[in-house]
């Protein structure tokens, strides 16, 4: 049922991008969100989006799965797309039809808006894709470990990330699992009326939040039994080790920066 | 209501990185009134199958055929809901999908959804909970304060107040007491004979399947590799020890009493009562 769902999900494989340093890969990503609202122009935005292309085909994860898994996100795009376009009231008016009008402004700014959500997506996707949800808190930890000092508690957050997201999949499963035997029970998920659907939320939900609750309190139990007692003094047994390839891709990533402060106007 | 499976197959996230299959070429027929044990290892594709008595996966090669109604691959199937009507399914841990406030609730929402007026819901209530064997107290109260056995029962008592024409199990008693294991697998076979069901049991115990079944099917990575009665699955031990499935204890004892004694008892026994039978028999017929 959420079998096409891509966001979040690791997409195993032996590409450059996969090898990348979980750190080099979360700082590129925090700075091309930053750095893609630099863009504002024609050229800026071919730019980020060949940048964009170029990382995806490094990645080698296959385009049709790509684009199976943000078909949803997709309508996102486009209702923003459309959302611009009307309701943008500037620049010389390109066509009128009753109360509609559609102003160049618009056009643009809805082209521009829209793409760069779907950059957006598609990188941080691109992350998710080719990183383990363990390489990403592995590698959020280290990066956090300077904020100690000022008493934040970065194990902690790290700890809760890795469990929320160790437990994705089974709450996935467990979904599935619960929709099919209520679905076997005569609920519909996915047709009839549109309130008869949201009720059937009803049934799925509620099974879904007890079987958390106790599994939370099963693992708390568990990770007590194991002798946990926070970060302190805790060593890691998967080292991060920061390449040539890591610095490099930093690299194009500055030139890329530079790039576009030149060229924007 | 007859069903059959006529060579499915099926792949798990098809197009993606991800595709697995799951099942290939799986032949079964299942004749109205027919008890049949599925058995296999963990993955070897029995849950695949299960769901596809009831219409919830649909076959990516092959076709199903479930009474009237024949599900192909491949094309827009219509009308899944009164195929689920007619299949009931007791998933493995059942009790994980109760919701409702009060048991009475639970158990009628399944007849309710498909179109049964909520009186006699409450009557099939009433009827399905006693067959469970609860007492009728319960009725009134959440599903949630009851302890784990209880809870089981409800969410089955909930499947059959659907009165399905077939009843498909996915293990129903893992987890559960000895007594409490036996009590409703009697339920099971007892109503299954009442009503004239099709029975459909997955389950790892050898015990059940040569005790209830009149059919075994046993699948092995994707594929039946073995079917018959359980007479006949069971006379090949050495066959299924080398799949790696157990034999019932009263099959292994009838072989290493044969070994023991360098003779060979006229048929495959499965129960204690026919076994110590025909040895009584044969001590009775030897020399002492």
């Amino acid at each position: 049922m959420m079998e096409k769902m891509i966001i979040g999900r690791y997409v195993p494989a032996d590409s450059l991008i996969h090898r990348l340093d979980p750190r080099s890969k979360l700082i590129i990503i925090f700075l091309f969100v930053c750095i893609i609202f630099l863009a504002n122009n024609f050229f800026t935005y071919i730019l980020i989006g060949i940048y964009t292309i170029l990382m995806l085909g490094l990645s080698r994860i296959p385009v049709r799965f790509l684009y199976a898994g943000l078909k949803p996100v997709l309508w996102l795009v486009l209702f923003t797309l459309l959302l611009q376009v009307f309701f943008t009231k500037e620049g010389s008016l390109l066509y009128e039809l009753g109360p509609i009008k559609i102003y160049e402004e618009g056009v643009r700014q809805g082209i521009f808006i829209s793409m760069r959500f779907f950059f957006l997506i598609l990188m941080t996707s691109l992350l998710t894709l080719t990183t383990t949800p363990i390489e990403i808190t592995d590698g959020l930890e280290t990066l956090l470990h300077p904020l100690k000092k000022v008493r934040f508690p970065v194990h902690e957050m790290a700890l809760m990330m890795s469990i929320s997201l160790r437990f994705i999949p089974t709450l996935m499963q467990e979904t599935d699992k619960i929709m099919k035997a209520q679905i076997a029970r005569g609920v519909e998920f996915s047709s009839g009326p549109i309130k008869e659907r949201i009720k059937a939320v009803i049934p799925l939900l509620i099974p879904l939040f007890v079987s958390s609750f106790k599994r939370a309190e099963e693992l708390a139990i568990a990770m007590e039994a194991r002798g946990y007692r926070g970060g302190e003094g805790r060593t890691k047994y998967r080292l991060l080790s920061w390449k040539l390839a890591d610095t490099l891709q930093l690299l194009i990533l500055v030139v890329l920066t530079i790039l576009l402060i030149l060229l924007r106007s | 209501m007859d069903i059959s499976l006529q060579n499915i197959e099926y792949r798990y996230q098809a197009n993606t990185p991800f595709e697995r299959l799951a099942i290939k070429d799986v032949s079964i027929n299942i004749p109205t009134g027919t008890y049949m044990a599925l058995i296999g290892h963990t993955g070897s594709g029995k849950s695949t199958v299960l769901q596809h008595l009831n219409a919830l996966l649909l076959p990516t090669e092959g076709s199903v055929i479930i009474g009237s109604q024949e599900i192909k691959a491949k094309q827009k199937n219509k009308n899944l809901r009164m195929i689920r009507q007619k299949v009931g399914i007791v998933f493995q841990f059942p009790e994980h999908q109760l919701f409702e406030e009060t048991v009475e609730k639970d158990i009628i929402f399944g007849p309710m959804n498909f179109g049964v007026s909520e009186n006699e819901a409450k009557e099939r209530a009433r009827l399905a909970l006693k067959q469970v064997g609860l007492a009728e107290e319960i009725l009134e109260k959440s599903p949630f304060d009851l302890s784990g056995g209880q809870m089981r029962r409800v969410a089955i008592a909930g499947v059959l107040a659907m009165e399905p024409d077939c009843l498909v199990l996915d293990e129903p008693t893992a987890g559960l007491d000895p007594r409490g294991r036996k009590e409703i697998m009697d339920m099971f076979y007892s109503l299954h004979k009442k009503r004239n069901l099709s029975t459909i049991l997955v389950t790892h115990s050898m015990e059940d399947a040569a005790r209830y079944a009149d059919q075994i099917v046993i699948m092995q990575q994707g594929h039946v590799v073995k079917q018959g009665t359980p007479v006949e699955i069971f006379s090949s031990v050495t066959e299924l020890v080398e799949m790696g499935l157990d034999v019932p204890e009263v099959v292994r004892f009838q072989r290493m009493l044969e070994e023991k004694l360098g003779l060979k008892l006229e048929r495959t026994y499965l129960s204690i009562e026919e076994l110590s039978a025909a040895v009584a028999e044969l001590l009775r017929g030897a020399p002492v």
